[in-house]
């Protein structure tokens, strides 16, 4: 066995870096075919809000920050549909909204406040059982969502169709936005707030530059996801590394070469 | 025998915007229906009361005798514009014409759905482009593509969103075909959104001359005239001299 897995903090870590990489790399394909990366990007800056809120509160901010970022998923799409302002838009109102409300809310409580640091950068070496329940139930989360690829993937495609075809496609999309939120307060704690974004949309778009089918880029996400998550993770200990970032910087990495030698 | 279509005193609005006023019509069963209009006159907004997308403001729609929002995914074959499509989604023409048969995206392709793909996009004439990717396929390959995957789960009606644009002249009579042809094997009445008057005239049993309400309706030669298009449109190309029609 290596050395640092004879640890159980890197073995708790291990664990954690492969379950919420896996369901970032099955999710990530959406998310890029989508074009919804800004929205990862969004849920992420709105979760610190639901984060700010249970700290205030003295929740455990998971608790508080799933709703919460869950609802400002469903807003997005509702001020996107009901309104014609286009998606970016109503993610750039709701993430600035959702930041000013947590730093007011911080600046206005007495209490220490060290615990935002831990959800903004991360923390994937001091995982606790705890953490591990909860990135172990996204990972069933994911695998029933899994059970609705076939459908989700041809609502991707053409809208239009799926409509014709009587899928729900607005069911679908709020499925998706509910889940990629899940995945992100799960994730926030473990990978960071500002860092959690780049898990949902490097593995797709790394991804899509190998695949030649919708199933491929699904595999080929998941792969290169858990593979930089384990590398990440291992070569962040030898090198001493914070490994967030590291991890991040691999996915990044993997993602310029390949761009760089891939032809279309 | 029950109309395929019915619209009674249909109209849709938008909001404030009227996109449809008070269309009244039947199309009888088997029927090749062309809907020709100028750009708002609604016309994608018909074919979207018909497949129950959307729902009218007022009055009542049948298709094949239900509510179109009531309609099984079965009961219509449709092939949308071009444009509405992912070109980007990374997928080769096979696996779009085989969500024919069913409405999910396949994780892999079996050899019988390959096969029955296959034996479609043959009688469409793009059996070329079947391992092409979609992002490769120019605008009138990926309409054979379209009708190759209405084939693989025939319906009894089948709604065309201009099928013809991107298509070359013998690309559109081959088109043409083929809907004829799907028509009479499966005993089945299509409609379609087109800018081809004379493709509309030569090949559909009924035309809709639609400008937001019924300008014309009746069997090809009698509702698209000349002077009708004329006055929708202030313009009718080259019909007037290839045909010289004298209908006014």
């Amino acid at each position: 066995m290596p050395e640092p897995l004879t640890y159980a903090f890197m073995q708790r870590a291990l664990i954690a870096g492969i379950l919420l990489s896996a369901v970032a790399g099955y999710f990530s394909p959406f998310i890029v075919q989508r074009r919804l990366a800004f929205l990862g990007s969004g849920l992420a800056h709105a979760a610190f809000g639901g984060v700010a809120l249970g700290i205030v509160l003295q929740f455990d901010p998971i608790l508080t920050a799933l709703p919460f970022t869950i609802i400002v998923g469903v807003i997005i799409v509702l001020i996107r549909d009901k309104t014609e302002l286009a998606g970016d838009t109503a993610i750039g109102i709701l993430f600035a909204v959702a930041m000013a409300l947590g730093i007011l809310l911080l600046s206005r409580t007495q209490q220490y406040t060290g615990d935002v640091m831990t959800y903004l950068f991360g923390s994937i070496l001091a995982v606790q059982p705890t953490d591990l329940a909860w990135a172990t139930g996204l990972g069933v989360m994911t695998l029933v969502c899994a059970f609705w690829w076939p459908t989700w993937a041809y609502a991707t495609v053409d809208e239009r169709l799926a409509r014709v075809d009587r899928l729900h496609v607005k069911r679908i999309e709020l499925a998706l936005v509910v889940s990629v939120a899940t995945a992100i307060v799960v994730s926030a704690k473990i990978i960071g707030i500002l860092l959690v974004s780049a898990f949902l949309v490097l593995p797709g778009a790394t991804a899509r530059l190998v695949a030649h089918s919708f199933a491929g880029m699904t595999a080929w996400s998941c792969a290169f996801a858990i593979g930089s998550a384990v590398i990440g993770l291992l070569g962040s200990y030898y090198t001493d590394l914070p490994s967030g970032p590291t991890i991040v910087l691999l996915q990044a990495g993997i993602f310029f070469v390949i761009a760089a030698f891939t032809r279309r | 025998m029950t109309p395929a279509i019915e619209l009674e005193n249909v109209s849709v609005r938008y909001g404030e915007i009227s996109a449809l006023r008070d269309l009244s019509f039947s199309v009888p069963q088997g029927a090749f229906l062309a809907i020709i209009g100028p750009n708002g006159a609604g016309k994608t907004t018909l074919l979207n009361t018909l497949t129950g997308i959307a729902r009218p403001t007022r009055g009542t729609v049948r298709v094949l005798d239900k509510d179109p929002a009531s309609l099984d995914g079965d009961a219509v074959g449709y092939i949308p514009q071009v444009k509405t499509l992912d070109r980007h989604f990374p997928a080769r023409a096979l696996e779009l014409v085989v969500t024919g048969l069913r409405p999910r995206w396949p994780w892999r392709l079996r050899a019988a759905d390959r096969a029955a793909a296959m034996n479609a996009l043959e009688r469409t004439g793009a059996a070329h482009v079947a391992e092409r990717p979609l992002s490769a396929l120019s605008g009138g390959e990926l309409q054979r593509v379209y009708l190759a995957r209405c084939l693989m789960r025939p319906s009894k009606l089948l709604v065309l969103d201009e099928p013809g644009a991107g298509l070359d002249l013998a690309g559109a009579a081959a088109m043409h075909h083929v809907i004829e042809e799907y028509i009479a094997d499966h005993d089945a009445t299509a409609v379609m959104i087109t800018h081809d008057w004379e493709g509309a005239r030569n090949h559909a049993s009924h035309v809709l001359l639609l400008n937001k309400h019924v300008v014309a309706f009746g069997p090809a030669g009698e509702a698209a005239t000349e002077q009708r298009l004329l006055e929708m449109f202030g313009y009718t190309g080259h019909l007037a001299h290839t045909h010289g029609d004298n209908d006014a």
